[in-house]
């Protein structure tokens, strides 16, 4: 059995600063300040700006547990991302939901407030699949443990996978369990020239074969495919597929928004629409074929655009998604990223956050004006 | 000590009287079925947990969405708790009914909507069964991944309320990683869309915090599934073992060797003598254990990992290794341990089947527990195991007709919980915690996290009338049941359940 005294501790420092972060939500609790909660702060244009005391996490950081044997590791959150997925891959393991870090010091804690994945996210699934227990710091300032550090376990209601995306609106996330992979005995990145409709064609018709794709991006008049798994799998299906070698750090590229698609001295503002499998080119007055990005098989679609935000979330939910705007014409911070909710469903989402932080001290209107 | 629902420990309601509800939702809901004399409502008396009976006051049984509609803004306003009933295949007690609550049962939403095959989902309604999904989708190569044992006859909507699993998870899930929306009717009888057909949603994951929560937050009517491509090939190795802890062992290894098999299943030398004797599946009978692993995939793929599983269960220590010849050995390997619950029911007048996950390092440790703990209470326990996820199923050996042996196999059973949670694992993997497992949620939580849990609830039922009493305890219980087990386990002075009357 490996446990962490065998993981090289140069560069993972471990320190636990739980206590000190509960005094400061006591605090907070007491005096109703609001706690804007921070960590590399990499992901700051991803939700609305909170007004509040930064509470940073980044003191409270390590690996506590993690047994390669089990596939489960537990980790602080303000533990840089890097430093975990580097302590994986010496391993010969790693997260499989691939999230984008937007930052050198992007932290665990950012990953599970946000939620979002990488180019794996339709075949492995997303960073909330992965997760099996948090433990939290609740208004209160105690620390609770939801989940557990084992693979199945439904005990009680699943408050670790509700934290995942919750943007720290719903407590203070410390620490975090979550289900490992082994890294893919093999890999190979191919681009294949062809026009957007055939590529949607052709994935949907892939889907439905056991084909090891691991990524599929359509881009400048070409599908970008990657293909993960066993040696033998992946040589015979890029010999299939034919077409020609594509350098794998493209995915890294257009994990972390470097491609020049994304480039910040473009005026326009930049969506993100969430679609359904095989949903087919949206048309859009002004819009383009350049004008827009596909990943993960055409269900994440990024979108330059200043298009009125009415008009392209009223596109987005015609074909069954929703659209958040990431950054505003001229790179302005906007208002409303988030889809607005059917009035049933905020109502809940209301209730939810008046019963876990009626004072609203946790990360208030960062998903929504509204809590 | 007693787990039938006690007003004065679990909360809820002043009951009200059969006949004013009966008339009171008879005016609302003429078109409606409503069940209310004895005769009628004694099939639906439990689940799957057969032990835990309870009469429910009325069983309804709409047939569409405006009376599932009515009857809860009926059952709001008059205060009269509602228990929602898929199948009734759960083995938890998590659809056990309330003798003053209403039994509504959705098995009469039992069509397929929708499979489409290009988005690659399916849209059904909660009754529809599990296996059904798979059965629809095989025309065009898919089908529905979680399978659990009961999958012929449990229904997809009783599967999200418990998060179910089966013997494929470690790949690929729960149901929690195979729904991607779920419509959900409020106990003010609002309509919700939990989720999308996208691959996710705005707002909070409140698809992740409905999947499993028991029926306690919402009436799930409608559920978009994911399906899967079927596997190009699925090949079985069975692996025979002197040695329990060895068997554990080659567990680890194959997983250290960088494979995640479809399948990873352990039994022990009592579950195999039961399932050879029921299904002769060529089980070798002598084996202190055998592991069960399935590779499935791309066939290439599948060969090679093959060739290294045989090899890592060589040096694991295995007795003997055989690959099934074909497709029909296959089935009837997995056949003696898809039975195997059934099978250890014919060694033995009744059985109680317990539902721990561990960390599989902790094996050999929890066995050895279970069977000194076996030996303590007089009581044969047999072990089947999802070993590639640590989900143990102990099941326990008994004759409900000999006096106090229901009682002792039951708190047998409280104890091996109590021993998973002491090793770092949980009550419950994929069964639920239901009416069963209320006590040893006081054991798996602190207070601090048991009223977090019942924020949460309010947040969605404030009066506390959807499945009252399962899932999460009380202050009350837990109080009663921490004086119980300090008290040397002697029966606690509660009334008598109000139920069995």
């Amino acid at each position: 059995m490996v446990t962490t005294h065998d993981i090289p501790q140069h560069d993972i420092q471990s320190q636990d600063a739980s206590e000190a972060l509960a005094e400061r939500v006591r605090r907070a609790e007491a005096e109703g300040t609001p706690l804007r909660i921070v960590g590399g702060d990499t992901k700051a244009f991803y939700g609305r700006r909170v007004e509040g005391e930064a509470l940073s996490t980044r003191e409270h950081r390590g690996i506590t547990e993690y047994d390669p044997v089990e596939l489960i590791v537990s980790v602080r959150t303000g533990t840089p991302l890097r430093e975990l997925e580097a302590a994986l891959a010496a391993n010969g393991q790693m997260l499989p939901c691939e999230p984008p870090h937007f930052g050198d010091d992007a932290t665990v804690g950012g990953m599970i407030a946000t939620g979002l994945s990488g180019p794996r996210r339709p075949w492995a699934g997303s960073v909330r699949d992965f997760v099996l227990g948090t433990r939290i710091i609740t208004r209160q300032g105690s620390e609770q443990r939801f989940g557990g550090q084992v693979m199945k376990n439904v005990a009680g209601y699943d408050l670790s996978r509700l934290m995942v995306g919750a943007q720290g609106t719903l407590g203070l996330i410390t620490e975090v369990s979550m289900k490992v992979l082994p890294l893919p005995g093999a890999s190979r990145s191919l681009h294949l020239d062809m026009p957007l409709a055939r590529a949607l064609d052709k994935l949907s018709e892939w889907g439905r074969q056991p084909l090891p794709i691991t990524a599929a991006a359509w881009l400048d008049g070409a599908l970008h495919l990657r293909l993960e798994g066993g040696p033998s799998s992946v040589a015979a299906t890029a010999e299939r597929l034919g077409g020609d070698a594509l350098k794998p750090d493209f995915w890294e590229a257009l994990r972390e928004q470097r491609l020049a698609f994304f480039a910040k001295d473009d005026s326009r503002a930049l969506w993100r629409l969430s679609l359904p499998h095989h949903t087919p080119l949206i048309e859009l007055p002004g819009v383009n074929d350049p004008d827009v990005l596909y990943d993960w098989a055409g269900c994440q679609r990024w979108l330059r655009s200043d298009l009125d935000a009415e008009a392209i979330r009223q596109a987005a939910a015609r074909a069954g998604g929703h659209a958040t705007c990431l950054r505003g014409a001229g790179g302005a911070a906007v208002d409303e990223p988030f889809t607005p909710l059917p009035p049933v469903l905020a109502k809940y989402h209301r209730n939810l956050k008046a019963e876990l932080d009626p004072q609203g001290i946790f990360n208030p209107g960062r998903l929504y004006a509204a809590f | 000590m007693n787990t039938h629902f006690d007003e004065r420990l679990d909360g809820g309601q002043p009951g009200r009287d059969q006949s004013e509800v009966l008339a009171d939702l008879q005016q609302a809901l003429p078109g409606m079925t409503l069940l209310h004399r004895e005769e009628d409502l004694r099939p639906f008396e439990c689940d799957g947990l057969s032990a835990y009976r309870a009469l429910p006051m009325l069983v309804a049984l709409p047939e569409t969405l405006e009376q599932v509609e009515t009857l809860l803004k009926r059952c709001r306003a008059l205060g009269v708790p509602v228990v929602t009933r898929g199948a009734g295949t759960g083995l938890s007690g998590g659809a056990m009914p309330l003798s003053h609550g209403v039994l509504l049962v959705l098995s009469r939403f039992n069509r397929i909507l929708e499979i489409d095959p290009e988005a690659r989902t399916a849209r059904v309604q909660p009754g529809v069964r599990n296996l059904a999904i798979s059965e629809a989708a095989s025309p065009y190569g898919l089908y529905y991944a979680p399978d659990p044992s009961s999958q012929i006859a449990c229904s997809i909507g009783g599967n999200v309320a418990e998060n179910a699993g089966g013997v494929h998870c470690l790949k690929y899930g729960l149901t929690v990683h195979n729904v991607i929306k779920v419509e959900v009717l409020t106990i003010e009888g609002e309509h919700m869309t939990l989720g999308s057909d996208a691959l996710d949603a705005p707002g909070f994951d409140l698809l992740a915090l409905f999947t499993g929560s028991e029926g306690m937050l919402g009436v799930v009517t409608e559920i978009t599934v994911k399906l899967l491509p079927k596997p190009e090939t699925a090949k079985v190795l069975m692996a025979s073992f002197d040695d329990i802890e060895k068997a554990g062992n080659a567990v680890g290894a194959i997983i250290a060797a960088g494979i995640i098999p479809g399948g990873l299943e352990m039994m022990d030398n009592l579950a195999i003598r039961a399932a050879e004797d029921f299904i002769g599946a060529g089980y070798p009978v002598e084996a202190e254990a055998i592991l069960l692993c399935e590779l499935d995939g791309v066939e290439a793929d599948v060969d090679d990992d093959c060739q290294t599983v045989r090899r890592v269960l060589e040096k694991a220590g295995a007795t003997d290794i055989q690959q099934a010849r074909d497709e029909a050995e296959r089935a009837l390997f997995w056949a003696g341990r898809k039975n195997a619950f059934p099978a250890v029911g014919r060694m033995s007048p009744d059985y109680y089947c317990m539902d721990g996950t561990i960390p599989r390092r902790e094996l050999a440790r929890v066995l050895k527990g279970i069977g000194d703990l076996g030996e303590a209470y007089g009581l044969r326990v047999a072990n089947v195991f999802h070993a590639g996820d640590g989900n143990m199923h102990p099941l326990i050996l008994f004759d409900a007709n000999q006096p106090g042996e229901f009682e002792r196999a039951e708190e047998l059973g409280g104890r091996i919980l109590e021993l998973c949670v002491e090793v770092g694992g949980t009550i419950t993997g994929e069964h639920g915690v239901g009416r069963e497992k209320i006590h040893q949620m006081c054991v798996q939580f602190s207070p601090g996290e048991l009223t977090t849990f019942r924020a949460a609830k309010r947040a969605f039922d404030p009066d506390e009338l959807l499945n009252p009493g399962k899932n999460i305890p009380t202050p009350a219980r837990c109080s009663e049941f921490r004086l119980t087990k300090s008290a040397g386990d002697a029966p606690a002075p509660t009334r008598a359940p109000e139920s069995q009357g």
